[in-house]
């Protein structure tokens, strides 16, 4: 966020500060994969503060291979009739015409994500041609920066989707903020070299080591299943949370929703993240990330 | 500062660029150390849950009836007003100001906009608007402070800043463009109230 406050004559749409505003507004809450408006009705009245829709939960997307693609526009307004709170939708990295879709139907956030199909194994999508905010994946700061160059408005660390394994989460989400720390001792031939290593801009790199963290809202996201998944997250330096498979894919959808999103509120509080882990029936059964082949990771995409 | 979900840091930063000592509150008995209250913006759906869970609903409603100073933006301003068109039928808020508010009024986060009106008692301000809820009719209670101008189209005219006493609300963010006049107003409110 710039302080810069110059009066605008007429109202103005997609601007920088509108897009990265409204990510401000999610932060502290967790992001819920839906794949129809029954479950978006769960994820709502559990308190989620947005929710993803796409046609299958990487889970499965991984369990059935073949390509993954944007989401019928169909599903995606009865998603958007069911629930009031924020809807996101994901198109494939590269693949700026189902952004162009998404936007269209009115979708609040598009996340160009490494959950689908990429359909571009050079090219991210020109996210600032958009009036839609963007959120993308990053597996470390110079992956964030450079998503951010291209118009990125919200950054998720990557984590291994569908997995139920929070041990890559937890590796993205470190190295990202460790690299951020880093920065922030660096005088300024030190950011030029960083900059140069990172293939990022050096003025993001320079903003981002005065600002001690990303210029835009960090969440995280690949991995997280429960309660105390989330507050980890948190208490790692996470503004907020995704979770993709790891609600629905699990016993009791509704219950691990709230427990979910009380967690990652409070989470700071062991006492009351005891309190709402109890009970809540059995967590996705997973798959541990460190037993997939190089070509089944999903966070390797994207460049 | 209810610090449950949303945009705290900003409004912290607010509050301190005007020389005010902000505080988490998360729990009832945090209420009693603050001498004015900031509802953030973000989802009021979910702040309204975590309020219920975390039994804030009733303390706050107690505290804004009994005269403590509160502000909210967006999310805040729906938690805020007597009435709300478009939220969830089981949403709960905490009331106060004599208004009603209608939710993501000027639609999806698409038509999200950012312009210069005339703030009564502050003058022209830089407002940022986000699934924004406008007021959509003003109980004879509540003073109008803003409204969209002119070139804002359809929504021209509109409600967008209120005060009751001690209770302010903005359909838009000051939090997220450097320009802390409208939490100075706030605070001189708190201020005003306390001496």
């Amino acid at each position: 966020m710039s302080a810069d406050s110059s009066p605008a004559p007429a109202p103005s749409l997609g601007t920088d500060r509108v897009k990265r505003g409204m990510a401000e507004m999610l932060k502290g809450g967790v992001i819920m994969d839906v794949v129809d408006a029954e479950q978006a009705k769960i994820a709502e009245d559990a308190g989620a503060v947005a929710v993803m829709a796409l046609e299958r939960v990487p889970a499965d997307i991984r369990r059935d291979g073949g390509v993954a693609r944007m989401s019928d526009p169909d599903m995606i307004d009865g998603i958007q009739a069911a629930v009031s709170i924020p809807v996101m939708a994901k198109a494939r990295i590269g693949h700026f015409v189902e952004a162009q879709v998404l936007q269209a139907i009115g979708v609040d956030y598009v996340d160009e994500s490494e959950v689908l199909t990429p359909a571009d194994y050079a090219h991210h999508i020109d996210k600032r041609a958009f009036t839609v905010p963007f959120v993308c994946g990053a597996t470390n700061l110079g992956e964030a920066l450079r998503r951010i160059a291209e118009g990125a408005a919200m950054i998720r660390s990557k984590g291994e989707a569908g997995t139920g394994d929070v041990s890559q989460a937890t590796t993205h989400i470190r190295t990202i903020l460790g690299e951020i720390k880093r920065l922030t001792v660096m005088d300024e031939t030190e950011l030029f070299e960083a900059a140069k290593l990172m293939s990022a801009p050096v003025d993001l790199v320079r903003e981002t080591a005065s600002l001690g963290r990303l210029p835009v809202v960090l969440f995280t996201a690949g991995g997280v299943a429960t309660p105390a998944d989330a507050a980890m997250m948190m208490q790692l330096g996470a503004d907020g949370v995704f979770i993709g498979s790891g609600i629905f894919k699990s016993g009791d959808p509704a219950r691990r929703a709230r427990a979910c999103v009380e967690a990652t509120a409070y989470f700071q509080d062991a006492e009351r993240i005891a309190k709402v882990s109890r009970g809540l029936g059995e967590a996705m059964v997973g798959i541990s990330a460190d037993s997939l082949g190089a070509g089944e990771l999903l966070a390797t995409r994207g460049w | 500062m209810l610090a449950l979900q949303g945009d705290v840091r900003e409004h912290v930063r607010s509050l301190t660029a005007v020389g005010a000592r902000a505080s988490a509150v998360r729990r009832a008995a945090d209420l009693d150390d603050v001498d004015g209250l900031v509802l953030p913006g973000g989802e009021s759906t979910t702040i309204s849950r975590l309020l219920e869970v975390f039994e804030l609903l009733e303390p706050l409603r107690t505290h804004v009836a009994e005269g403590l100073p509160v502000y909210g933006s967006c999310a805040g301003m729906v938690l805020l007003a007597d009435e709300v068109l478009d939220g969830r039928p089981d949403q709960q808020g905490v009331g106060g100001l004599d208004v009603v508010v209608r939710r993501n009024a000027f639609g999806r986060q698409v038509d999200s906009f950012e312009t210069d009106l005339p703030f009564a008692g502050v003058g022209d301000v830089h407002a940022v608007f986000i699934r924004a809820p406008w007021v959509e009719t003003t109980g004879e209670r509540a003073e109008v402070l803003a409204r969209v101008p002119d070139s804002g189209g359809r929504a021209a005219g509109r409600v967008v800043a209120v005060r009751q006493g001690r209770v302010l609300a903005t359909s838009f963010h000051p939090e997220l463009t450097g320009d802390d006049r409208v939490h100075g107003l706030f605070v001189d409110m708190v201020k005003g109230a306390s001496s």
